[in-house]
């Protein structure tokens, strides 16, 4: 390499000349993009549960109610666009946060954040050590590629399955590490 | 701080002969390696496209490979665009004095860090500290190595050579303020570290990440993990630096959707990993540099086979099949990278001058089971296989082999062997062998050797013999 | 039906019996046994251990020996995986030895594979009144795929008692000469097969590559076990008469 180069350019000469004459890839995608499932929520709830969070499904009449019933006693962040007012504003003394999410991932169980309106930012839906997040029937999708679709990449994105978690010591999963020890998702159907 | 590989002594046979004879690692290891496997294979079977994703996945780390100029530049312009500043290191030493430049350049003397296998690779935690940076290790597993002064044996589990009792030593001889009734529970071990490393998080100003993958179409990078370390350090603090692979490139947003199922059930074996961060450059105030490393990368692209390895996503699914690991231990393998993938990645990316780099190729019994596993489908055996022949062989093996080669060239030559041995039979041993056959024979006998071999049973009697007549 | 026996370099040498089994049973089966005496050895020994000049000319060797037989038998499903899985790699694609390569290897098949696939038999008339357990060996198990093949064919000998062997799937650290360079390695995973062998209370282990069982046997005979090796041919080439 002719001294002088930066680094880029060199790291990028060094590349073109590694794989001159590589073939093109197809890409096969053979795997499923739109799978049927017949109870989205039921499923959803299913995984959710899997990962020992608390989950319920609950009428949209009633969520008002439940949500007070959820956060009864509970010093609790309420993010901008939840639709409910007062709320917590100091994250470090706060018991818990209550989030929307923007997509709901059945066949996983997972909850997917943009941090939109309602949604909080990256830090309240991450100190307070409870988290209540309202998930409405028609957000969940059945899998990965279906919520992928749907997500914007210019958004910061959190993936959220089940409570924080380690296996670090033998393999022992222990649930409440550094993010929520405790998840509550409820579908509002 | 953790201790670094790079220069180790020994070689495999050497560093493996010492773990098979440690009891509590091979106890810790084979539960360890056994739990998880089970759990893998129980999540991959629910998935009837599996095979499909992993065609799909192996095609698009080939199509990244083969197009990686392209993709990088697409990157770094997504990057930049997003408010991100993007830096290129040739090497470690490149990345390690961009990475401490970035950090003083913000006046902090302490940092705290997400578990990133790049990071180790290069020894960044060392480097910050001869510039009198503290790195703090979050994750709970790299926590335990840095308390412990240990290395990592394990590309997901860090401390998978330790136990709860071994943990709950380090904890209370290395963890300032922990309380002296700490047990081995390992929520109790766990609440002590979430403990320890809270007020940290809360008052850290730079962060040190890796990432799984990098989209080249829109810029945005991926971390997945479990515990909420790495959300913490990717969110909280002004500053984020991501030093990571010229090759965990992704082309396109879309090809998520394979590499998001691929990943955490070959990795920790479940549907889906507790947390997944994905952000585009400067988000929510930060501020984001990312490194691009190269550190031999593009010489392992050079090569048709061996390339191959570079689409390895670090799942470590060939780890926890692989039984010479399970027996061996991470640490016999002497770099941040053990197990198949290891044996594979470490003399492609080091050379094979040492005699630990040198050994590595042999450390398999070509049994295929890492193959079977890998998500990205690297045929793990045919990359072994082909650098042993670019290996160096001791002169004996090299001479022995030539002769075997000469002997089995021509049947003729095969016919006399085979003759002399059935003269000497009754003269060999069953144990004891002198020399490199004592290999052989200080835990196996050796078999009897017949009184005529197959061909000559053939030429004498085969040939004609009805089916009774043997 | 004509068919090439490809004893392999071992079998020849150390385990004859097992060849003389293969030509018992194949000829009890209606084949006509030819035996190439021209044949050496597959070269995986020296494809596997970095020798891949020594190893390649063995290939050649090995293409030249058994071009034009319709069906080559081997009693091996490494050195059969050798054939159809690496010879392919080692010739320049588009090249004299590649198209030799292409024209033999899809005819080479293992033992079961012959017997299953192409005679259509599962049930050999063989018998055999002992307690069995079957180690698959990972070159037939990952390189062929043979699958349940030497099983449906063991379950079928009369008199035969067949125990899963716990953890079968593990290789057993034979490894070719890795059981040499990394012996400690080797004779942790031959101490962890014996004992899940020995744990099924089998009178005879039984695999389709002698090649693992000198390695497991000897383990076995070592620890005073009582446990004896027998390849697949040997148990399938037995009958009442015996």
């Amino acid at each position: 390499m002719a001294s002088g180069m930066s680094a880029r350019e060199e790291i990028l000469a060094k590349v073109r000349a590694a794989v001159a004459g590589a073939p093109t890839v197809e890409i096969p995608r053979g795997y499923r993009t739109r799978r049927q499932v017949d109870d989205l929520v039921g499923l959803f709830a299913e995984r959710v549960g899997d990962y020992r969070a608390i989950v319920r499904v609950v009428p949209s009449a009633e969520l008002g109610a439940t949500i007070d019933a959820c956060v009864h006693g509970r010093r609790m962040v309420v993010p901008d666009g939840f639709g409910r007012d007062g709320g917590w504003d100091d994250l470090d003394t706060a018991d818990g946060v209550m989030t929307h999410c923007a997509v709901a991932i059945a066949e996983t169980g997972t909850i997917v954040l943009d941090h939109g309106p309602g949604q909080g930012t990256r830090a309240q839906t991450l100190v307070p050590d409870y988290h209540l997040c309202v998930v409405l029937a028609d957000q969940i999708v059945p899998g990965v590629p279906e919520a992928v679709e749907r997500l914007d990449p210019s958004r910061p994105l959190t993936w959220i399955s089940g409570p924080s978690a380690t296996s670090d010591i033998e393999l022992n999963r222990v649930e409440g590490v550094h993010g929520p020890r405790t998840l509550e998702v409820l579908i509002s159907t | 701080m953790s201790a670094t590989f790079i220069g180790m002594p020994g070689n495999f046979p050497k560093n493996a002969e010492k773990a098979v004879q440690d009891s509590q690692l091979r106890f810790n290891l084979r539960k360890a390696t056994h739990t998880i496997r089970d759990k893998r294979a129980e999540v991959v079977g629910e998935l009837p496209d599996w095979g499909e994703l992993r065609a799909a996945g192996k095609a698009i780390k080939d199509d990244v490979l083969h197009n990686l100029d392209r993709y990088l530049i697409q990157l770094e312009e997504a990057v930049t665009r997003a408010g991100g500043t993007v830096h290129w290191a040739r090497d470690a030493a490149e990345a390690n004095r961009i990475v401490t430049d970035l950090v003083k350049a913000t006046g902090e003397t302490e940092v705290v860090k997400v578990k990133s296998m790049a990071t180790q690779e290069i020894g960044l935690n060392e480097a910050l500290a001869a510039h009198g940076i503290a790195a703090y290790e979050t994750d709970l597993a790299e926590l335990i190595v840095q308390l412990g002064d240990d290395f990592p044996s394990h590309i997901l589990v860090p401390a998978i050579h330790r136990n709860r009792s071994e943990i709950r030593e380090i904890f209370l001889d290395k963890m300032p303020g922990v309380s002296r009734d700490l047990t081995d529970d390992p929520p109790a071990l766990t609440e002590a570290a979430r403990l320890h490393l809270r007020d940290r998080f809360l008052r850290s100003k730079v962060a040190i990440s890796g990432a799984n993958f990098m989209v080249a179409e829109t810029g945005t990078l991926v971390v997945l993990e479990s515990e909420g370390n790495g959300r913490m350090c990717l969110s909280l603090p002004e500053t984020l630096i991501s030093v990571v692979g010229i090759e965990k490139l992704l082309p396109s947003w879309r090809d998520l959707e394979v590499f998001l199922q691929l990943l955490p059930r070959s990795s920790t074996g479940e549907r889906m990993n507790p947390y997944t961060s994905m952000w585009t450059g400067a988000v929510e105030g930060q501020e984001f540099h990312l490194v691009l490393l190269d550190n031999g990368r593009t010489d392992v692209l050079a090569d048709e086979v061996g390339r191959q390895a570079l689409r390895c996503i670090r799942c470590s699914a060939c780890l926890n099949v692989c039984p010479v690991y399970e027996r061996a231990g991470g640490h016999a393998y002497g770099s941040v990278y053990p197990g198949p993938i290891g044996a594979i990645l470490t003399p492609q990316l080091r050379g094979m001058t040492t005699d630990l780099d040198a050994s590595l190729p042999f450390a398999s019994s070509l049994c295929g089971a890492c193959y079977d596993v890998c998500p990205v489908a690297i045929d793990i055996p045919e990359v072994l296989v082909d650098l042993r022949a670019k290996a160096p062989h001791a002169a004996a093996e090299r001479a022995a082999m030539k002769v075997a080669g000469w002997v089995l060239d021509d049947h003729e030559r095969l016919a006399t062997a085979q003759r002399a041995a059935t003269r000497l039979r009754r003269f060999v041993p069953k144990k004891g062998l002198p020399g490199p056959m004592s290999a052989w024979t200080d835990t196996r006998d050796v078999p009897e050797i017949p009184e005529e071999s197959f061909r000559d049973w053939w030429e004498r009697a085969g040939r004609s013999a009805s089916a009774e007549e043997r | 039906m004509r068919v090439a026996l490809f004893i392999t370099c071992v079998n020849d040498t150390l385990f004859p019996g097992t060849g003389k089994a293969v030509v018992s049973l194949l000829r009890r089966l209606g084949c006509d046994v030819d035996f190439p005496a021209a044949q050496t050895c597959c070269g995986q020994m020296h494809v596997n251990t970095g020798y891949r000049t020594e190893g390649t000319r063995l290939a050649r060797h090995f293409t030249e020996v058994f071009a034009g037989y319709d069906a080559v038998v081997a009693p091996s499903g490494s050195c059969a995986a050798m054939v159809r899985e690496q010879y392919p790699k080692l010739a320049r694609p588009g090249s004299r030895g590649a198209a030799a390569i292409a024209e033999v290897a899809p005819k080479v098949y293992e033992l079961s594979e012959f017997l299953i696939d192409v005679l259509k038999t599962e049930d050999v008339g063989a018998y055999f009144p002992h307690r069995v357990t079957y180690h698959p060996t990972c070159h037939s198990l990952r390189g062929l795929r043979l699958g349940d093949r030497p099983l449906r064919l063991l379950q079928n000998v009369r008199g035969l008692e067949l125990v899963p062997l716990p953890g079968a799937e593990e290789c057993c650290g034979f490894g070719g000469t890795f059981a040499v360079k990394n012996p400690a390695v080797s004779a942790a995973m031959g101490a962890d097969k014996t004992r899940a062998i020995q744990d099924t209370g089998a009178e005879v282990l039984c695999a389709a590559d002698n090649s693992c069982l000198m390695h497991i046997g000897g383990t076995l005979r070592r620890q005073k076990t009582g446990v004896r090796t027998m390849h697949l041919a040997e148990i399938l080439a037995s009958t009442e008469e015996d």
